[in-house]
This record gives C-alpha cells, sequence and structure tokens, in this order.
C-alpha cells in the first residue's frame, strides 16, 4: 500500500482535491470581474504572513510601539518592504474586495440559491473592517490614536449603555496602554477567524456552484462535457483552467500592488497619513480627524446625519444601517433575472447612480465639512439609502410588491422629506440651485425608480437565454 | 465627576466630529514654492547632514536614526563621522540623541524641540524648505524672530548669519486679515540668496533621506520587480492561452 493510499484511507486529500479544484466545474464564462475572489484570499494570506513577521519586532506598549515601528522601518533586516507590504496589503485588501462585491451586485450572486455565500462574504468583510480598524491603532501615531478615539466615542452616543459600553471596549477612559495591548490581541485574532469564514463561504459557494455574468445557472443546462458526463456541459474543471487564469490575474494585481509598495507607499497620504509619522499624542488633536480611506463612505455617512432630539445617535444608527442593508439584498433584489444583462434599465441606472454616491460619498468622508459639502453628503446619504429601500419597487416587474416592500418605500419616503427639511429649512447658506437640484433629483429618483409608472415597467428584462453566452 | 469627565470627553470627540477644522500651526492655504528632492545627489545629502549635525542636533534629536547608517547610506567615511559629527559622547552606531535635556529645553523654549527624524514625512519637502527660508525679524515675539509658514513658531532663526536678517511685508485680503506679500532684506548675510537656497535644499534634500532611509533602495529596487513581473506576466498569459485554446466560450 502506497503512502498515497494510506493516507487517503484516513484524511481525504484527494477527494477534497477533486471536489473543489479538478472535478470542481466553474462556468466557462467567468470575466474581468471575477478575478477578485481568488486575489482577496491571496492577499489575506500575505497580510497573516507579513503580519506574522511584522509581529516578530513590533512593541504593542504605548511607551515603545511608535519606535518598534520606525525600528522595523530602519534597523530590521528588510523590514521596511514587509511593512509597506502589510500597509499597502490593507488598502488593496478592500480595493479587491469592493470590486468583488461589485461583482455580486452586477450580476445578482447573492440571489437565490447563493444567499448564504453572500451572508458569509458580508460577515467577512465586516472582520475586515475591524481587523483594520484595530490594526489602524497599532502603529501609535497620531491619526492612529485620535481615529480610535473618535471611533470608539461613536458608542457613547448609545443611549443608557453608552459610556459603559465605550470604557469596556477601550478599557480606560482614554485610548491608552491597555487600549493599545487588547487591540493588538483582536487584530491578531480576527484574522483566522477570516480564514474559517472564508472556508464557509468557499463550502457554501461550491455547494450551489458558481454564477457568473449571464447569471444562467449552469447545473439546470444541458449535462455532459469532455470530463464528465455528469458535469455540466457549460462547466470547466476550476484547476488547471481558473488557477492559470488566475494566476495572469495575480500577477497584474502583483504590479499595481508593488508599484504601490516600491514607488508610493504612502499614496498620496490615503493609504499611510502625514500625520500618523508623529507619535501620538493625548493633548494634542490633530487639525483634521480622517480615517482611512475605506471607511470614509461610511464616515461621510455619519456626519451627515445632524443630531436630534438632543442626540447623535441617530448618525452612529444611519452608518451602520447603511452596512447591515447589504445583508439583505437576496430579499430586496425581486428580480426574476440575476444578471445586469437582462434586468431593466431602472437596475442598471440606479446601479450606476449607486457606484457614483459610494465613491462621492468616499471622498467627502476625507475632506473637512463645508456648508456645500455637509448637503452633498446629507442628499447622497439619502441616495445611499434608496438604492437599497426601493430596490423591491425597482426590480420588480409590476407584480404585487407586498407589505414589507411598500413599507420600505415609505421609509425611503419618510428619509427624502427629511433631507428637504434639512435642504430648505436647516441650510441657508447654501445655494437655491443646489437646493433644487438636490431635490429634483431625489423626486425624480422616488417616481422614476420608486413608482415607476407602467410604461417604464413594460421593459423591464430581457429574456435570459439557455446556455452560458460569454 | 468620574462621569462628568466622561461626558465631556466625549462631547469632544464629537465635536470632532461635527464641522469643525481647527487650523493650528500650519499655515495652510500659503503656497509654498516646489522643490525637487534629489536622493541621488550624494554630495547634497553630505552637505544637509553636516549642516543638520552641526545646527540642528545641538536642540533636536533624531532618535531613530543612527549615525553609522547615515555614515553607509550617504557615503561618508566612518573616521569622519567619529571626528567631527557625533554628539557628546555618542558612539558612531548610536542613534541621534541629543544633549540638551528635555526638560531644560521647554524651560527655554516654552515648548521641548521635536524629534526630527520623521519630519520630512510629516510635513512635506516643500514645507521645510519653505520653513526653512520664512524667518523674519518681528519683535513682537518672544525669540524675536517670526515665520511665514509657522506663524509664532518657538525656534528663533538660527542660520541668520547665513541667510541675514529679512522683514515680512503684509499685504490684506478681502476680510482684512494680513497676508504675507514678500520679504525684505535688512542686513546681509554670509550667503548671497542663491546659496542660501542651495544650502536648505541639501538640508531638507536629508532630511527627507532620513526620514525613509529604505528611500534610497526601494525605489532601484521596484524596478527590478516590475521587470520580473513584466516578463513573468508574458509567461503566464502564454500558458492561459495554451491552456484554454479548446475552451470555446460561446459553446
Amino acid at each position: 500500500m502506497s503512502f498515497n493510499e494510506w493516507f487517503n484511507k484516513r484524511f481525504p486529500a484527494d477527494k477534497m482535491m477533486r471536489e473543489h479544484l479538478t472535478e470542481y466545474f466553474a462556468p466557462k464564462n467567468f470575466n474581468f470581474w471575477y478575478f477578485f475572489g481568488s486575489l482577496a484570499l491571496m492577499v489575506l494570506v500575505l497580510q497573516i504572513v507579513t503580519g506574522v513577521l511584522l509581529a516578530m519586532n513590533y512593541k504593542p506598549d504605548a511607551e515603545l510601539a511608535f519606535a518598534s515601528v520606525e525600528y522595523i522601518m530602519r534597523d530590521v533586516w528588510g523590514g521596511w518592504f514587509v511593512r509597506y507590504m502589510h500597509s499597502t496589503g490593507a488598502s488593496f485588501f478592500f480595493i479587491v474586495i469592493y470590486l468583488h462585491m461589485f461583482r455580486g451586485l452586477l450580476y445578482g450572486s447573492y440571489k437565490n440559491p447563493r444567499e448564504l455565500v453572500w451572508i458569509f462574504g458580508m460577515v467577512i468583510y465586516i472582520a475586515m473592517m475591524a481587523t483594520a480598524f484595530f490594526g489602524y491603532l497599532l502603529p501609535w501615531g497620531q491619526m492612529s490614536y485620535w481615529g480610535a478615539q473618535v471611533i470608539v466615542n461613536l458608542f457613547e452616543t448609545l443611549p443608557i449603555i453608552g459610556g459603559a459600553l465605550s470604557e469596556w471596549i477601550r478599557g480606560d477612559y482614554v485610548i491608552s496602554d491597555i487600549t493599545l495591548n487588547r487591540f493588538y490581541a483582536f487584530h491578531y485574532l480576527i484574522p483566522f477567524i477570516l480564514v474559517a469564514l472564508v472556508v464557509l463561504h468557499i463550502i457554501a459557494l461550491h455547494e450551489t456552484g458558481s454564477n457568473n455574468p449571464d447569471g444562467v445557472e449552469i447545473k439546470k443546462g444541458p449535462k455532459g462535457n469532455r470530463w464528465s458526463k455528469d458535469a455540466p456541459a457549460d462547466g470547466i474543471p476550476f484547476h488547471p483552467y481558473y488557477t492559470v487564469k488566475d494566476l495572469l490575474g495575480v500577477v497584474v494585481f502583483l504590479v499595481f500592488f508593488f508599484a504601490v509598495v516600491f514607488f508610493f507607499p504612502e499614496m498620496g497620504g490615503y493609504f499611510i497619513e502625514a500625520p500618523n509619522f508623529e507619535p501620538a499624542n493625548p493633548l494634542k488633536t490633530p487639525e483634521h480627524i480622517a480615517p482611512v480611506w475605506y471607511f470614509t463612505p461610511y464616515y461621510a455617512i455619519l456626519r451627515a446625519v445632524p443630531s436630534f432630539a438632543g442626540t447623535q445617535v441617530w448618525g452612529v444608527l444611519a452608518m451602520g444601517a447603511a452596512i447591515v442593508l447589504f445583508f439583505f439584498l437576496p430579499w430586496l433584489d425581486r428580480s426574476p433575472v440575476k444578471s445586469v444583462r437582462y434586468k431593466g434599465p431602472s437596475t442598471k441606472v440606479f446601479l450606476a447612480i449607486f457606484v457614483v454616491t459610494f465613491l462621492v460619498l468616499g471622498w467627502l468622508g476625507t475632506e473637512a465639512p463645508s456648508v456645500e459639502l455637509t448637503a452633498m453628503a446629507q442628499f447622497l446619504t439619502v441616495v445611499y439609502f434608496l438604492f437599497f429601500l426601493l430596490m423591491p419597487c425597482y426590480s420588480g416587474t409590476g407584480d404585487n410588491l407586498g407589505f414589507s416592500g411598500f413599507l420600505l418605500f415609505v421609509i425611503g419616503l419618510l428619509m427624502s422629506l427629511g433631507l428637504f427639511y434639512l435642504l430648505w429649512g436647516e441650510t441657508p447658506d447654501l445655494s437655491t440651485a443646489m437646493k433644487w437640484f438636490y431635490t429634483l433629483v431625489t423626486i425624480a429618483i422616488l417616481f422614476f425608480l420608486g413608482v415607476k409608472p407602467g410604461w417604464i415597467r413594460a421593459d423591464a428584462i430581457k429574456p435570459v437565454p439557455e446556455r452560458v453566452t460569454g | 465627576m468620574k462621569t462628568y469627565a466622561m461626558r465631556t470627553l466625549a462631547i469632544l470627540s464629537l465635536l470632532a466630529l461635527a464641522p469643525v477644522s481647527v487650523h493650528a500651526a500650519g499655515g495652510h492655504g500659503l503656497d509654498l514654492e516646489p522643490m525637487e528632492v534629489r536622493l541621488q545627489d550624494t554630495r547634497s545629502l553630505q552637505n544637509g547632514a553636516k549642516i543638520f549635525v552641526n545646527y540642528c542636533l545641538s536642540c533636536h534629536s533624531a532618535k531613530y536614526q543612527r549615525y553609522n547608517r547615515m555614515a553607509e547610506d550617504l557615503q561618508i567615511p566612518a573616521d569622519l563621522v567619529e571626528q567631527e559629527m557625533l554628539v557628546g559622547d555618542a558612539k558612531i552606531g548610536d542613534p541621534m540623541t541629543t544633549t540638551m535635556p528635555k526638560d531644560k529645553a521647554a524651560e527655554w523654549f516654552g515648548v521641548a524641540p521635536p524629534d526630527l527624524t520623521l519630519v520630512a514625512r510629516l510635513r512635506g519637502a516643500d514645507w521645510l524648505y519653505n520653513y526653512f527660508k520664512g524667518f523674519y525679524v518681528d519683535e513682537t515675539t518672544v525669540s524675536g524672530w517670526n515665520n511665514t509658514v509657522f506663524p509664532n513658531v518657538a525656534m528663533p532663526h538660527v542660520l541668520a548669519e547665513w541667510q541675514g536678517r529679512q522683514r515680512a511685508v503684509f499685504g490684506q485680503d478681502d476680510h482684512g486679515n494680513p497676508v504675507f506679500e514678500r520679504f525684505e532684506q535688512e542686513t546681509e548675510g554670509a550667503m548671497d540668496a542663491h546659496e542660501f537656497d542651495h544650502a536648505m535644499q541639501d538640508l531638507t534634500n536629508y532630511l527627507v533621506y532620513m526620514g525613509e532611509p529604505a528611500r534610497l533602495k526601494r525605489v532601484r529596487y521596484g524596478m527590478w520587480v516590475m521587470l520580473f513581473l513584466f516578463a513573468f506576466g508574458a509567461l503566464a498569459y502564454l500558458l492561459k492561452k495554451e491552456y484554454w485554446r479548446d475552451v470555446d466560450v460561446s459553446h
């Protein structure tokens, strides 16, 4: 008995290899957007490897942390390279994940039967955000310190438990050595939970099979290909076809990645913020506190919502809702087809608006607020929410909206009315032209994508082909 | 009492979220004269290091930078560094600390001189270059000096003997706030304007190097990595093409 046989009788190594690689049949028509899943996995591994190397020289101590990072940058052999890969990797991880999520939106990858794939993915996204947040404190620079201070204080706004909760998170009344120690512990822990979540994400995906740009279920189509009589005709083995294709994707990705690592490690202040080259100083607030770019869309939403009834909690709730709403996409999207290719114009238009909204909110989150920018952020916050709240309306094909869909429309309507009140009642310094522009665009969205009169409904979807089309 | 302090802190940090932007000593909105950083110019870096060690290091530290790293990177002979550049009883492998006690310094200048290792990464080269050239006579300040880039800076003009004394002429903007217009030379220094500019470019160059010594190498390494990736990418493309030859994506 060979070692191979001996081993496989006790552990299904060959079986797993077949099920997930050599005999996992993926649709043959994956396009550009399908590179980012494997790239995300690679960046996760890269972050863990570079992170462990950094941990060998980093000191999670308020007195020593900043100096230990400079020690890594100067005295540790190759330390600067490892550190820049880690700091650049954090930003690229989010770039890759945002593109991966956008792919899901484009082709309806979250829809039945892949709801769990999407939900595991969203949990991964939240775990990533937590890891990035905890990790950002570790260099113990000014922006590390004050960024963490601002975010932890958000919990302070929650009624009754707020004060105790934020104190419990910090372990102190301010961000301190104690906070740094526990953030380090979490920053080291969560990536391993992330790995477990990625396993769940992939197991769920391989159970249902991959979606594709046509949104055609290849498992329901004709059977039989060169490799197997029972496999989907439009499927090809993941290995070697997609492994060699993804290898090419990896190389192209690394060109961009290493261009930043070697030529622009600070990326103009977006990946490493200049104030972080000054050690944390609890007595000196930086002139402008902005989170790293990947959090700024939510930060813009947080700042856009004004205080009401004597509390700031609404902004915090809006920020939370902006993330939580993604979880519900599988049920908000009532379209009978998955892919944007066969959806009606209303979905295409709103998806484009949503992408622009997300990017502009991200930019607004990095800027110091002004009357014009705050009004813009308020308008875009409402558009952001309408994308989700009106989805049962604009993704449907004219069938009965149902009570929950109607309720969401009403919430969207109330949010819009709130925006109009802010624009016309609370923002005297904004030009009337801008007020009208924001108002009319919001009304247009509510009417054309929410109420959706019959003549728009007519061309709602195109017929989906039987087989994938490339 | 404790809860009161916490409340205050919470309110303070929420204020940081609210639409406010405090303009601390930074001189934003001022047009900075750009400076070209030339890290490949070793002579400039050497001269900058000389100025830095002789004039800056007596009050400021550069505690993350070691003398021997500087010697190696800037091709300064080790014995020259040991004879001419070490501050106090420092050894060549030591970091560039200062002999001035921090609390005394704070007493003398009103604020402890900050460590300068990373100042170029914090402020940027243009800011530093303009700051060095921006000192002017101002009888209303404690030191008798002020600065166009860093208003009411605590530091006096250490290099006044080189640059000479200059006064700043201010105009007014629409709101009646003073706006810097130009300098007027009051007394001549040991250097003319051109020589002083060059010396300050060298000093800035050195500070940029010191902020990130790896920068001397990383761009060069980057070129090789790109070259490798392009070559490997070509192979990966051919490999993919070969494997996919028999896959007809449209049926």
